[in-house]
């Protein structure tokens, strides 16, 4: 069971007090009746599954209600940050490999994605995107 | 018979306090202090079971929770049954009674013997794996037969008398294992100010040391058990948990631990009076800080028939004769690879028995210990293991000799000794089954000859946990571990310091590696070598899985049952991959191990459930109006946690009604007169902000802009993906206030799905919401007589002009504020009185007292069901399903095509999937039999001469027999439905006969709608 921080109320809390929405930062497409079918359809139904950092948003389901979002390590199911909505993440993907190789560590990379998955959105690695809702 | 096998003196057990207990039916004498173990060995039990698989005998092999054969059925009485209890963990109390699990019909002459004994093959090796593979339908003969003469145990038939605690905890650390190293971590985080917990299986603490020769601080051991257990037990920080088990370490140092309260007095919690303690108690432990101080398991060695009673791990032996003062026989035969094992044959000897021989692996043994045997005139016998045991069921002999190791093969002449007991030791396991259920994989050292505990966040391992074995080694290592989790835990842990007790050295020599012993014959014809003895699995089982292809070890496991079940793998799992890895030409580590899952050791099922049975089961919600319900006799139903009325019977004629007679005289009543349903538990939810209406737009279908305050629209839901997910009425209260009713089972999942919305897509919008699901009661006023009715106790004018259908008015109703909303969920005139919770009950009753002359009908949501279906009325989750779009249920008119903004579940409607004419959509069925129902979920096909499998076309939803219509009707979906309007379908049922149905609208009764407007 998770022990999760939730940001807004500022404690760990059981992971009782929550639900789980899925992967984080799916934002849904301005203009729909300009999307294609396949473009709407994989806004709809498809999901990462990364082996490694995965940010999921959650909600606070009994708690403050708030959502918020959870970059988790889907192998240690280590968590690694919790931030709120509209704030990127300081963790990624992309910052823990760079970390490893700085420290020597040969992680896997890669990992298991769906067809169709995008890989990890190069906004969440923008430091300038900080307070963008992404 | 008495205690043969107890010793004169020695021991922890209190010999002043005889204790009486059955095994098998027959009467024994034992202490306080003895396990059933300890007690079923002194009294000269060999036989404590038969096998799994081969019905073999088998007697204790063990000491502890590692015991494969000594698992027993407990109790007294049929409500205390208790299965899966290992005789070594259970402390003797008076009057325990214990039977075999797996003697069928009994322990001496088994039936299944002879089965065994006549067909070998009965159950091979992969016997699961080919039978799952196997057509399914043998699997249940199987399953049958291997139940009833498996020893899987049994639960009670009669309720549990016992009740059972939960508790969260939180610490800074939480020692798990309270032996040499769990002691030290402990005292050392407790002495720096750590909030400590320390837990333990057994029934005292102290693990390793209760019976060790060693000296600490130039006294007994004990005695420095006994001053640590002191010190933390005077401590305001320190939780002591003797009896506990931690069973499963899961996510974030969550560690769920098993006190068990009172199962060492009795097999059942004892009473005062109408009060009962509480059996066991599940501690929730939330540690900043695990150290994992589990020790290690001696791992046996694998020869032949090493499972004739006699034949006992070397520690068991030690502990047996030191702790419990039992000598579990008269001459053994000690097979080792490493010095501490010698210990069993001192013991032995110390306790005035014969030490035939001490059979080595090891080519020139060196030590303390090892001396100390020599000393004795313990002949030592080198380079040699035992390759077989004798005897049928007792050991009579050890076959021994010469063995190369390397190369796999005996190497000189076989000598038979002649002795009763063989103890072996094969070297040590540490426990690591803990860490293994965070899904870390262990890692293999070849120095101490096992697995050690991968890296875990918040996990310190001590001592033989990590493979530390030398006690002043270990001692140190707990206090380093100790000293390191309070720093991990945030504090500061140099402030105080103890002394480190002083250990007398011992040398140990080096031990060497040694799994399955050869025999002379190759595996597969040798008599059986067990790995796993609970399992019945043997060293040919796994050169036969590798033989047929399996090298993973998950698929070894699979292939032949290993490690399965309770055992978890504790004695075999390192022999087992061993075998494999030379079979398969690999080291051990590169075959890898299996993962060990919770629990570590049996729970009982009320030990899970605590207190969250009966009526704690789950929340049960109750209306304001709950108690009348009760009070007049009403049938409940459970609508999630809501409890509804059901239906009222009435008695007619001194005879309660059933449901058909109760619906039929409720339906009745409502189309004719006036009928009343307590409708209080409809979701209900407070919108209101400056964006309100627009937010409206969005998450509903249909149009929100023009709806002036005082007016109420019906509308839906979508989720993005097109499919129907609530459905209900909005009233605009305000211009920037509106109030939301969902369906009573999606109220919490709708509310969520607002703020989804508005918390992660448009933040920008103005808008709050409020449940106030419990605030308000809802009493529906239905019937031609409604108005009449209502009039009498309400200032709101009720005119038909002013006050119109789908509208809504404030005023007072028996005196007390109200909202009355002029909808209608049956097809009549309607009204929805909203009151404060609290004056629901005064409503209520005033309706009732007013509404005697027009014979005002209670009726509950079994009527309500069919009143609406009449109507064609859909009920969300039983006419849908999460496939369903609101055109497939011909609902265009709720749908806004043309609003502003593309509304959740727009997009979708235009997808090539959703656009498919043949889509099963939702039409009314009219039996051709005009007395036939239904059944709801029956199939629906277009040929019912097609043979089997039959294209299935759709299914009935909602199936009920009209009072008003005087004929059964259905709701149902059918592909391409809309277009088949007068088409007849069949629906071929279980029993063979096929029901013959027309298609027509949903809409059965009053199709223009004329009834609610009147
Ligand atoms: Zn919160």
């Amino acid at each position: 069971m998770f022990h999760i921080y939730c940001p807004y109320c500022e404690e760990h809390r059981e992971e009782e007090e929550f639900h789980p929405k899925g992967q984080a930062h799916i934002q849904r497409p301005a203009d729909p009746e300009a999307c294609s079918d396949e473009a709407w359809g994989d806004y709809l139904f498809f999901r990462d599954n990364p082996r490694g950092v995965h940010h999921e948003l959650w909600v606070h389901a009994v708690g403050c209600r708030k959502f918020f979002n959870i970059t988790r390590h889907t192998v240690s199911y280590e968590i690694l940050e919790t931030y709120k909505m509209g704030e990127a993440p300081t963790v990624t993907a992309k910052s823990v490999s760079e970390k490893d190789k700085q420290a020597g560590v040969q992680a896997a990379t890669g990992g298991w994605q769906t067809v169709g998955a995008r890989p990890e959105s190069e906004a969440l690695n923008d430091a300038s995107n900080q307070g963008a809702r992404v | 018979m008495s205690q043969v096998n107890r010793l004169s003196q020695g021991g922890r057990i209190d010999r002043s306090r005889q204790l009486h207990f059955t095994f098998n039916g027959k009467p024994y004498v034992g202490y306080a202090g003895d396990t059933l173990a300890s007690a079923l060995l002194a009294n000269g039990i060999d036989i404590v079971n038969r096998s799994f698989k081969y019905s073999r005998p088998r007697g204790i092999v063990a000491a502890g929770a590692e015991e494969p054969n000594a698992i027993v059925q407990l109790g007294s009485s049929e409500a205390t049954q208790v299965p899966n209890v290992r005789a070594t963990q259970q402390a003797l109390y008076e009057g325990l009674t214990a039977r075999s699990t797996n003697g069928w019909p009994n322990v001496q002459r088994d039936l299944m013997g002879m089965v065994g004994k006549l067909s070998g093959t009965f159950m091979p090796p992969g016997f699961y794996y080919k039978t799952f593979m196997a057509p399914a339908s043998l699997w249940m003969t199987y399953e049958k037969y291997i139940r009833k003469s498996a020893g899987l145990g049994r639960s009670p038939t009669e309720p549990d008398p016992d009740s059972y605690d939960h508790i969260n905890q939180h610490c800074d650390v939480l020692v798990i294992g309270a032996g040499p190293a769990g002691l030290a971590a402990a005292v050392t985080a407790a002495r720096n100010g750590a909030r400590v917990i320390l837990c333990d299986e057994q029934e005292e603490m102290g693990g390793s040391l209760l019976d060790s020769r060693e000296l600490i601080d130039d006294s007994p051991a004990v005695q420095w058990v006994d001053r640590v257990i002191d010190e933390l037990a005077a401590m305001d920080n320190v939780t002591l948990l003797p009896r506990t088990t931690a069973n499963g370490y899961h996510d974030h140092n969550f560690v769920t631990l098993h006190e068990r309260c009172t199962e060492h007095l009795a097999d059942s919690a004892p009473a005062s009076g109408s009060r009962r303690q509480a059996r066991s108690r599940m501690h929730r432990v939330r540690a900043s800080q695990v150290v994992l101080a589990t020790g290690a398991h001696e791992r046996p060695l694998v020869y032949a028939n090493n499972d004739v009673p006699g034949n006992l791990l070397a520690g068991a032996v030690s502990t047996y004769i030191r702790r419990y003062g039992v000598a579990p026989g008269q001459k053994l035969v000690l097979s080792a690879t490493n010095d501490h094992a010698y210990r069993a044959a001192l013991d032995w000897r110390e306790a005035g028995r014969e030490v035939v021989a001490i059979v080595d692996a090891r080519a020139n043994p060196q030590g303390d210990l090892v001396a100390k045997a020599r000393t004795l005139g313990i002949p030592i016998i080198t380079e040699s293991a035992v390759i077989e045991a004798k005897g049928a069921e007792r050991v009579s002999g050890a076959r021994v000799a010469k063995i190369d190791a390397t190369r796999f093969t005996v190497a000189g002449e076989v000598e038979e000794l002649a002795c009763d007991t063989i103890a072996s030791s094969g070297g040590y396991s540490p426990v690591i089954h803990l860490s293994s259920h965070t899904g870390t994989r262990p890692t293999w050292r070849d120095d101490i000859l096992g697995f050690v505990p991968g890296e875990v966040k918040g996990l310190t391992s001590v001592g033989g946990a990590r493979g530390v074995y030398p006690l002043d080694d270990v001692i140190r290592d707990g206090i380093d571990g100790g000293r390191q989790a309070t720093q991990a835990a945030g504090l500061d842990a140099n402030a105080v310091t103890g002394l480190v007790p002083q250990v007398s050295a011992r040398e140990d020599g080096a031990a060497c590696a040694l799994y399955q012993v050869p025999h002379l014959k190759p595996s597969m014809r040798a008599p059986k070598q067990f790995v796993d003895l609970q399992n019945d699995v043997t060293a040919a089982g796994i050169e036969l899985a590798t033989r047929e292809g399996f090298e993973s070890i998950e698929h070894v496991k699979r292939y032949t049952a290993m490690g399965f079940g309770t055992d978890q793998g504790k004695l075999g799992n390192i022999n087992g991959m061993a075998i494999a890895a030379r079979c398969l030409h690999r080291s051990i580590p590169e075959v890898g191990t299996t993962v060990f899952r919770p629990n570590y050791t049996p729970v009982t099922f009320g030990a899970i459930v605590g207190r969250h049975c009966r009526d704690l089961f789950d929340p049960e919600r109750y209306t304001a109006l709950h108690q009348w319900h009760v009070e007049q006799g009403a049938e409940f139903e459970d609508v999630g946690q809501w409890k509804r009325p059901w239906y009222f019977p009435r008695t007619v004629n001194g005879k309660k009604e059933t449901l058909h007679e109760a619906v039929a005289r409720e339906c009745l009543a409502v189309r004719e007169r006036v009928g009343i349903l307590d409708a209080s538990t409809l979701g209900k939810i407070d919108i209101q902000g400056a964006d309100a209406r627009e937010f409206l737009g969005r998450v509903y279908t249909n149009k929100w802009a023009k709806l002036a305050p005082g007016r109420v629209r019906y509308g839906l839901m979508c989720k993005d993906d097109g499919m129907l997910m609530d459905d209900g009425t909005t009233s605009c209260l305000g211009e920037n206030h509106f109030l939301m009713t969902t369906t009573t089972g999606g109220a919490a999942g709708v509310m969520e799905w607002l703020e989804l919305w508005h918390q992660t897509e448009w933040p920008e919008l103005d808008v709050y919401f409020t449940s106030v699901t419990d605030h308000w009661a809802t009493m529906t006023v239905t019937g031609p007589d409604a108005r009449k009715l209502l009039a009498e106790l309400t200032d709101i004018d009720l005119d038909k002009e002013q006050f119109k259908f789908m509208d809504w008015r404030e005023g007072t109703v028996a005196g007390v504020p109200a909202r009355v909303f002029r909808i209608s969920f049956t097809g009549e005139l309607a009204y929805e009185i909203n009151v404060q919770a609290n004056y629901a009950m005064h409503v209520w009753t005033a309706l009732f007292k007013h509404g005697e002359k027009y014979d005002l009908t209670p009726y509950g949501t079994e009527t309500m069901h069919v009143l609406r279906a009449e109507k064609g009325l859909i009920i969300v989750g039983q006419d849908t399903d999460g496939s369903v779009t609101p055109e497939d249920l011909g609902m265009q008119w709720a749908i806004g095509y043309d609003k502003p903004y593309s509304w959740i579940g727009k997009r979708a409607l235009s997808r090539s999937d959703t656009r498919r004419t043949d889509r099963k959509q939702f039409v009314g069925l009219k039996p051709k039999d005009p007395k036939v129902v239904l059944e709801e979920g029956a199939q629906i096909v277009f040929d019912p001469n097609q043979s089997i499998p039959m294209s299935m076309v759709g299914h009935v939803t909602s199936s009920y027999y009209s009072p008003t219509l005087g004929h059964g009707f259905a709701l149902a979906v059918v592909k391409g439905g809309h277009e088949r309007m007068g088409e007849t379908v069949y629906l071929p049922m279980v029993d063979g006969k096929v029901h013959e149905a027309e298609i027509v609208s949903p809409v059965f009764l009053d199709p223009k709608g004329e009834r609610q407007n009147v």
